[in-house]
C-alpha cells in the first residue's frame, strides 16, 4: 500500500511532462496560421463584372477548366503590391492566375494594372466582397490554388514568391497538371 | 554609458544570484551558520543590483536615450514623462527586468522579516527564490537583454508606446500584478524548503500564510485594476474577455485561493499536508506557465508579447527544470497521505475541502480550455477556437456552487460540529431567499430569474457572516468587546467574503441590466436611453500632448439633475499614427453612464455608443476588498510571535 | 529563424488597410425588434475576427470584421436562425471562427471537463471523509481513559 500511495504521488509530475510535449510541440506551430475551410470544395458559384470591360458579367463556368491560380488583390493592399511582380514571371511560365479584385474602386484597380501590368488571365470585380466571403478570404493578398475541376486545393495567406512558389505552390500545381493529362489521356485513348 | 553600467549591474546580479543559490543550500545541509547566514546580505546585493540595474534603464526611457533599442521602439520624445516612466514596462524586455526586480524585492523581503525562522528553514527559502532569479535573471541577458543598443546608426526619434498603454493603468496594473504573480514564489519556496529539509510539521504552514495571503492580495488588486483598465480603456465596455494572457493571470489567483484555504487547513489542523505543499507548487507552476504562454507565440492575444520562438523555448526548458524538478522532489519527499484524517464530514475541514475541490476544478478548466486550441492544433486535429461563450458557460456555475458552502464555512467549527448550531443559520437563508426573490421584481419590469440567484447567493453571504460575527461576539460582556476579541484574521476572511458577495452582484447585476446602444447622432439631436436623455452639441478639436482628438460634447439629464460627458476621437501624432477612442464614464457606486465616439459619418453625424451599466463599478469594489481582506491577515499577531 | 519572424509579421503589418486600427466597432445598425437585436448582440460575440489577434468581431474594426457583422444583420434581418448563421460562417472559415466549441465531436471532452474535474474533486473528498477513523470512533465512545489519552494525542498534533 505504501508503495500505491507514494506511486499516486508522481501522477502531478506525469501529467505536467505530458503538457511541457504539447507546449513544445506549440512552439512550432503557428497560432494564426488558419487553413482555408474551403480546401477540397468545389470554388463557389458566382456572377460578377469583369474588371476590364464593364458590360460582361463572369460566373464560375468561365474561369474553371485547367488548373490555375486565384489571385485575391485590392490597391489598397500594399503587400499586393511587393508580390505584384513575381505574379509576371508565374504568367510567362505558363501559370493561368485570374485575379480577385477584392472590395476595391474599379478606376483605381484599372489604374493600378495599367502601371503595373496585367498577369491575369481575367480579373473578377468583387467590389462588395460577396465572392471574398464564400471564399473565406479575410484579407489581402490571398492566393487559392483550384484544380481543372473548380476544385480547391490550397490556399495561401500572404504573398507568393520565389520560396512559396518553389516550395508551397509549385509542387501541388505540378500535381494537378498532371493529372490533368493523365485524364486527358485516358479521355484520348478511350 | 549608463545603459552599460545597467548591463553589468544584472550580471553581477547573476553570479549573487548563483551563489545565494548554492551557499545558504549547502549550509544548511552541512551545519554551516556561516555559510547559512550569507543569505541574508547577498539577498541584499541581489536587490542592490537589480535596482541599479532598473535605474539605469529607466534613465535611457527619461533621457529619450533612442540609442537603446527598447526605448526606440516603445517610446517617443512627445510622450508625457510619467509614460516615459512606465514604457519601461510596455514592452517584452522590460517587463521581464521589472519582474525579476520583484522577485528580488520579494526575496529581501522574506530575509528581513523571517527573524523567528530557524536559520535552515531561511537559508533554503532564500536559496529557492534565489534559483528562481537565476534562470530569469540569464533569460533576461541572454535573450531578451534590456540594454540592448542600436548602435552606431539609431534612430533620432522612438516609435512609440502604443497609445492603448498611455493610460494610468499601464502604470499600475503590471507592477501589480507581478508583485502578485511573483509572491507566490514566497509560498513555493517555503514547500520546496520543507520538501527539502524534510520538516513538514505545521509550522511551515504557518511561515507561509502571511506570505501567500500578501502575494493574493496584490494579485487580486493586478488583476482588478486590469479589467477595470480594459474596461474604460478599449471602449466597448467589457471587462473580461478570457483571453488567453487574462487566463494566464487568473489561473494563479484561482489556485492561489485554494492554496490560501489548504493553508488554514494544514496550520489549524495538521492535515492536507502533502496536498497543501502540491498546492504551492502548482501557484508558482501557474505563474511561470503563464510567462511562457505570454511571451513564447504558442497563444494569440491582443495583450502578447512581441515574440520569438528561440525565447520560448528558454521558458519551456527552465518551466521544465523547475516544476518538473519541483514536482519530482515532491514525488520523492511527500508525506504520504495519511490514513487517518481525523475529523468528521460536518466539520469546517470538509468546507473547506469543498473549496478546494471547486476552485481546483475551476482552475483546471480554465487551463484545459486555454490550451485545447493548441493541444488540438498539435494532434493535428484542426484549429478551434475557445472563448468567453465557452468559459462564462462553465465558470458561472462552479462558482454559485461555491457560495452555499461558503456561507457555513466560517460559523462550522473544527474537527467536529452539530447540525443543530447551524440553525442559526435558517435566518439568513430565509431572509437570503425572500429578498432574492423580490429585488429583480422591484427593480426592472422584466424580471430576471438569474438576477434573484445571485442576488440571493450574495446576500447569502452577508448575512451569514453578520451571523458569525454575532454568534462569535456574543458572550462577551459588550458589543465592543466581543469585536475586538476577535483577530485581524478573523476580520480579514469577513472581508475577502463580504467583497466576493459584492463582486458577485457587480457581475451579475451589470450583465442583466445594461442598456447598450450603438446610434446615429447629427449635433444637435437627443437620444433617449432607459431613464436618460443624451444630448448631442456636437464636436470640436482639441490638441493633447502628443495627439489631435475630436472632442464630442453630451449634455445627459438624469433624474433631477444634468452633467457633460466628453468622449475623445484621438489620432496620435507619432510614427504609429494610431486612432483610438477615449470613452468618457460618468461612474457612480450605483451606476456607470459610459459615452463613446465611432466613426464620423457622411453629413456630419457620428456613429455614438451609449451605455448604461448599473453595478458595474461593484465588480471592482469587490475586488478591492478581497485584497483589503487578505492584506489585514498579514497582521495578525500570531504570525509576528512565532516560535521555530 | 527571427528574420523570418519579423518577415511574417511585416508581411502581416502591411495588410493591414491603411486606416488605422481602431478600437471600438461602433456601427448603427437599426433593430425594429428587440428580440433580433438581442440575437444579433451575442452572435457578433460569438464570431471570432479571423485576423485579428484573439477579438470577436463586435469588437474588431478590421475590415473582415465590419463585413462579417454587415452579414450577421443581413441574415438575421432576412429571417435565418442563429444556427444557420453559425453554420454559414464555420462552412467558409472553418470551426476557427466560433468562440463556443460545439456541443459535440471532438470538442465533447471540453465541456465533459469541469464536470468530470468536480466530481474526482468531490469524489476525493468522500473518500477522506468516509474512511473511519480515530476520532470518529473517539466521538463514539463516552468514557475511559484511553479515550481521553486519544483526544489529548490529537490535541498535541494539531498545536
Amino acid at each position: 500500500m505504501k508503495i500505491m500511495s507514494r506511486l499516486k504521488l508522481f501522477i502531478p509530475l506525469i501529467c505536467f511532462l505530458i503538457l511541457a510535449v504539447f507546449l513544445y510541440r506549440g512552439l512550432e506551430l503557428d497560432p494564426q496560421e488558419l487553413p482555408s475551410a474551403m480546401v477540397d470544395r468545389s470554388l463557389p458559384e458566382f456572377s460578377l463584372p469583369q474588371l476590364s470591360v464593364q458590360t460582361i458579367d463572369i460566373s464560375r463556368a468561365d474561369v474553371v477548366g485547367s488548373a490555375s491560380l486565384f489571385n485575391v488583390w485590392a490597391t489598397w493592399c500594399i503587400a499586393c503590391r511587393v508580390e505584384h511582380p513575381y505574379l509576371h514571371k508565374l504568367k510567362q511560365l505558363g501559370v493561368i492566375i485570374y485575379g480577385i479584385n477584392y472590395k476595391d474602386n474599379k478606376a483605381d484597380a484599372l489604374q493600378w494594372l495599367e502601371q503595373r501590368g496585367d498577369p491575369y488571365r481575367l480579373t473578377i470585380a468583387d467590389v462588395e466582397g460577396s465572392l471574398g466571403l464564400d471564399l473565406g478570404v479575410y484579407g489581402a493578398p490571398e492566393t487559392y490554388l483550384v484544380d481543372s475541376l473548380g476544385v480547391i486545393r490550397y490556399r495561401h495567406v500572404g504573398i507568393v514568391d520565389e520560396r512559396v512558389w518553389t516550395s508551397i505552390l509549385q509542387p501541388q500545381y505540378q500535381q494537378l497538371l498532371d493529372a490533368e493529362s493523365e485524364s486527358l489521356e485516358e479521355d484520348t485513348k478511350l | 554609458m549608463i545603459p552599460e553600467l545597467g548591463n553589468m549591474a544584472l550580471a553581477l546580479a547573476v553570479c549573487i544570484a548563483v551563489a545565494q543559490s548554492v551557499l545558504p543550500l549547502w549550509g544548511s545541509f552541512v551545519g554551516s551558520r556561516q555559510l547559512m547566514r550569507l543569505g541574508y546580505p547577498l539577498a541584499l546585493a541581489m536587490f542592490v543590483f537589480v535596482s541599479i540595474a532598473m535605474v539605469c534603464l529607466a534613465h535611457a526611457f527619461l533621457t529619450d536615450d533612442f540609442s537603446v533599442a527598447i526605448v526606440a521602439a516603445g517610446s517617443n520624445s512627445l510622450l508625457p514623462t510619467v509614460y516615459k516612466f512606465s514604457a519601461l514596462w510596455g514592452g517584452h524586455e522590460g517587463s521581464m527586468l521589472l519582474w525579476i526586480w520583484i522577485l528580488a524585492l520579494w526575496t529581501l523581503a522574506v530575509a528581513l522579516f523571517s527573524s523567528e525562522l530557524p536559520l535552515d528553514v531561511l537559508a533554503r527559502v532564500l536559496s529557492v527564490m534565489a534559483m528562481i532569479a537565476v534562470g530569469f535573471l540569464l533569460f533576461s541577458l541572454l535573450t531578451s537583454n534590456p540594454f540592448a543598443r542600436l548602435l552606431p546608426v539609431f534612430p533620432a526619434e522612438g516609435k512609440d508606446l502604443n497609445p492603448l498603454l498611455q493610460d494610468p493603468g499601464l502604470v499600475i496594473h503590471p507592477p501589480m500584478l507581478y508583485i502578485g504573480y511573483v509572491g507566490f514564489s514566497v509560498a513555493f519556496a517555503f514547500a520546496i524548503a520543507a520538501l527539502i529539509g524534510g520538516r513538514m510539521d505545521v509550522t511551515w504552514a504557518r511561515w507561509s500564510r502571511p506570505w501567500t495571503n500578501l502575494a493574493w492580495g496584490f494579485l487580486t488588486m493586478g488583476i482588478m485594476l486590469g479589467s477595470w483598465w480594459a474596461y474604460y480603456e478599449l471602449g466597448w465596455g467589457g471587462w473580461w474577455f478570457w483571453d488567453p494572457v487574462e487566463n494566464a493571470s487568473f489561473m494563479p489567483w484561482l489556485a492561489g485561493t485554494a492554496l490560501i484555504h489548504s493553508l488554514a487547513v494544514t496550520e489549524k489542523r495538521g492535515l492536507f499536508k502533502s496536498w497543501t505543499l502540491l498546492l504551492a507548487i502548482f501557484a508558482f507552476s501557474l505563474s511561470l506557465l503563464g510567462t511562457f504562454l505570454v511571451r513564447s507565440g504558442v497563444l494569440t492575444s491582443v495583450h502578447a508579447f512581441a515574440t520569438d520562438p528561440s525565447r520560448g523555448i528558454f521558458i519551456l526548458i527552465f518551466l521544465g527544470l523547475v516544476v518538473g524538478g519541483s514536482l519530482t522532489l515532491y514525488a520523492f519527499r511527500a508525506p504520504s497521505v495519511k490514513s487517518s484524517i481525523g475529523f468528521h464530514w460536518l466539520s469546517r475541514e470538509t468546507f473547506l475541502l469543498i473549496n478546494n475541490a471547486i476552485f481546483l476544478a475551476a482552475t483546471l478548466t480554465v487551463l484545459v480550455g486555454t490550451l485545447f486550441p493548441l493541444i488540438m492544433d498539435s494532434l493535428g486535429q484542426g484549429k478551434y477556437s475557445v472563448g468567453a461563450p465557452y468559459f462564462n458557460a462553465v465558470f458561472v456555475p462552479l462558482m454559485a456552487l461555491l457560495v452555499p458552502f461558503m456561507g457555513i464555512g466560517p460559523t462550522a467549527r473544527w474537527k467536529k460540529d452539530r447540525a443543530q448550531r447551524w440553525k442559526l443559520l435558517l435566518v439568513p437563508v430565509a431572509a437570503a431567499l425572500l429578498m432574492g426573490l423580490l429585488f429583480p421584481l422591484l427593480y426592472s419590469e422584466v424580471y430576471h430569474p438569474l438576477v434573484a440567484v445571485a442576488v440571493i447567493l450574495a446576500l447569502w453571504l452577508v448575512f451569514s457572516l453578520l451571523t458569525d460575527i454575532k454568534e462569535k461576539t456574543g458572550n462577551a460582556a459588550n458589543l465592543w468587546a466581543g469585536l475586538s476579541r476577535r483577530t485581524p484574521s478573523y476580520y480579514g476572511m469577513v472581508l475577502a467574503h463580504l467583497g466576493f458577495a459584492v463582486t458577485l452582484l457587480g457581475v451579475c447585476l451589470s450583465s442583466h441590466y445594461s442598456i447598450e446602444r450603438d446610434v446615429k447622432m447629427m449635433p444637435g439631436e437627443s437620444y433617449q436611453l432607459a431613464k436618460l436623455n443624451f444630448n448631442f452639441n456636437g464636436t470640436r478639436r482639441v490638441n493633447g500632448p502628443n495627439f489631435v482628438a475630436d472632442e464630442g460634447e453630451f449634455e445627459i439629464s438624469e433624474g433631477g439633475s444634468s452633467y457633460i460627458l466628453l468622449p475623445q476621437k484621438r489620432r496620435y501624432k507619432s510614427q504609429m499614427g494610431s486612432v483610438m477612442t477615449e470613452a468618457a464614464i460618468s461612474s457612480g457606486i450605483f451606476r456607470h453612464v459610459y459615452v463613446a465616439l465611432g466613426e464620423p459619418l457622411e453629413d456630419g453625424a457620428w456613429a455614438v455608443r451609449l451605455y448604461y451599466k448599473p453595478f458595474v463599478s461593484w465588480i471592482w469594489y469587490g475586488a478591492v476588498f478581497m485584497a483589503a481582506g487578505a492584506l489585514m491577515t498579514v497582521f495578525d499577531r500570531r504570525y509576528r510571535k512565532l516560535k521555530a | 529563424m527571427i528574420l523570418a519572424v519579423i518577415k511574417r509579421v511585416a508581411l502581416i503589418l502591411l495588410c493591414l488597410t491603411a486606416s488605422a486600427q481602431v478600437l471600438a466597432a461602433i456601427d448603427h445598425h437599426t433593430f425594429e425588434d428587440e428580440n433580433l437585436r438581442q440575437r444579433y448582440l451575442s452572435l457578433v460575440k460569438e464570431l471570432r475576427c479571423p485576423k485579428c489577434q484573439n477579438q470577436n468581431i463586435a469588437d474588431s474594426n478590421s475590415p473582415i470584421s465590419n463585413d462579417l457583422r454587415e452579414q450577421v444583420y443581413l441574415q438575421l434581418k432576412a429571417g435565418n436562425s442563429d444556427q444557420q448563421i453559425i453554420s454559414y460562417m464555420v462552412e467558409r472559415y472553418g470551426q476557427f471562427i466560433v468562440y463556443r466549441p460545439p456541443l459535440k465531436g471532438k470538442t465533447l471532452i471540453l465541456w465533459m471537463a469541469p464536470v468530470m474535474f468536480l466530481l474526482i474533486g468531490l469524489a476525493c473528498i468522500v473518500f477522506l471523509v468516509r474512511r473511519p477513523t480515530e476520532s470518529n470512533s473517539v466521538a463514539v465512545s463516552n468514557t475511559g481513559t484511553s479515550q481521553r489519552i486519544k483526544e489529548l494525542l490529537n490535541e498535541e498534533e494539531q498545536s
